[in-house]
């Protein structure tokens, strides 16, 4: 049974990136200057669209195409965690939609000039489904560090990008997935866009045993929260 | 996500009901830029919400278009944006959540053009309450939630598309806390023929009303 969400909660701004930020050349001209309009949540941000396997079939395996032939080059990971929202609710049978480089830093996208090779078993995009408990997991290959030209000798970290629903359209994100103990972190103008060091940090992965797979592959894990449910006197907590 | 790994995964960790007691005080991941190559997840189809339906529109379901140019602060196209839309059916209805799959769903998902421009097929939505809290004769006129994301943009911004002539958008409550003069930044224009027309500005002269959503 459906419960009735009045609205979300509104985030620390410390927790989250500005919208301007001059180390990020590329916000100078995207930026909205006017203030934003705070938006009461009605109806429209409180639902969501629904997306089913069967209409949004799943790549839960980067390393190999669909046609089978071949695999991709580069060290295999296994990547899994949680969606849930602040309140610890899993987001349920959720989309989780992931792209990312290829072993040598390149996308397989016709805007990526960058001088490393394309790789034919690696698409570089995946979907999956968070279970009854919220738990999504994929098989990828761990992908390269990139110039992308934003500052002199600028290099991305190591990441692969996210793209999440949740039960309202208030609490859609997309985020980037970094690795421990990266090098580049500290320098990395978008990671450090998030000002609360915690917060940032939480978008690292952790190395996981439990997802490590013998003779297979390392695992990693990365949690993803979602924003919580505003507190209403009619709040119902025990149908979700 | 049906093998061994997982279900351990699972196992190890038995949900916990949220209650007053065991709330979990976590706090929200923080967004991060799509950057320019979110196109690996793009499917062109998808920006025609009426895929699914053929000839079999919701009862009352006119198929509009709706288009646009995306600009930046220098009046540039913006040729890399995702746009999203996200609207109610033609009878103000959002599904409810429980998972009927033949439902009408206005979702759609379009990359802009070389020219900045996105094309949406739709069914024009219907007025929506305002919400649970407001009483049951509260309506919104027609409109629907736009997501963009793009390069630049460290979080999507947010706003909402109206439709000219609608006569809800006088009393509209999220039209009547815009300044009159920005209000046409968000009330798309008709072309004739079911299309609608509505250009987003990120910055500068005419720039959108983007929100805090």
């Amino acid at each position: 049974m459906s419960e009735v969400v009045h609205g979300y909660r509104r985030p620390d701004p410390a927790t989250q990136p500005p919208l301007n930020s001059p180390a990020y050349g590329s916000t100078a001209a995207r930026h909205p200057k006017q203030p934003l309009l705070e938006l009461p949540h009605t109806p429209t941000e409180t639902s969501s669209p629904l997306f089913t396997a069967a209409r949004y079939p799943e790549l839960a395996d980067l390393t190999v195409l669909e046609n089978g032939a071949g695999q991709a080059m580069g060290e295999r990971i296994i990547v899994g965690g949680r969606l849930t929202d602040e309140d610890g609710r899993p987001v349920r049978h959720a989309m989780v939609e992931v792209w990312q480089a290829n072993a040598a830093g390149r996308y397989n996208h016709e805007g990526d000039t960058h001088d490393a090779p394309l790789d034919p078993n690696f698409l570089g995009r995946g979907r999956v489904f968070t279970d009854e408990n919220g738990f999504y997991r994929y098989v990828t290959i761990r992908p390269g560090a990139y110039p992308w030209r934003n500052h002199h000798n600028a290099w991305r970290p190591n990441h692969i990008h996210y793209s999440l629903f949740g039960s309202g359209f208030a609490q859609r994100m997309i985020t980037q997935m970094y690795f421990p103990g990266d090098p580049l972190l500290p320098l990395d103008p978008i990671f450090n866009t998030v000002s609360d060091e915690a917060a940032r940090n939480r978008l690292v992965s952790t190395f996981d045993l439990e997802l490590t797979q013998p003779e297979r592959a390392l695992g990693y894990r990365f949690d993803i929260v979602l924003r919580g449910r505003e507190a209403t006197p009619m709040e119902d907590d025990h149908h979700d | 996500m049906t093998d061994a790994t997982t279900s351990r995964a699972s196992n190890a960790t038995p949900e916990l009901a949220p209650s007053e007691a065991t709330m979990e005080r976590l706090v929200a991941s923080a967004h991060q830029t799509a950057g320019p190559y979110w196109h690996l997840v793009d499917f062109p189809e998808w920006a025609d919400t009426t895929r699914h339906f053929a000839d079999n529109l919701p009862e009352g379901g006119q198929r509009i278009t709706v288009t646009g140019v995306v600009r930046d602060g220098t009046g540039a196209p913006v040729t890399d944006a995702l746009v999203e839309i996200w609207h109610a059916d033609p009878a103000g209805r959002y599904p409810d959540g429980n998972g009927d799959p033949t439902a009408f769903q206005g979702y759609g998902r379009c990359a802009t053009d070389k020219e900045g421009r996105f094309r949406f097929v739709t069914l024009k939505p219907g007025p929506v309450p305002v919400g649970p809290h407001a009483g049951a004769n509260a309506m919104q006129a027609p409109h629907m939630a736009v997501a963009l994301f793009a390069r630049g943009l460290l979080q999507h911004l947010s706003t909402r598309l109206y439709f000219e002539g609608e006569a809800l958008n006088e009393t509209d409550p999220v039209l009547r806390a815009v300044p009159e003069a920005r209000r046409g930044t968000m009330i798309a224009k008709p072309a004739g023929n079911g299309a609608w027309t509505l250009d987003l500005r990120l910055q500068g002269e005419g720039e959108t009303v983007w929100m805090a959503v």
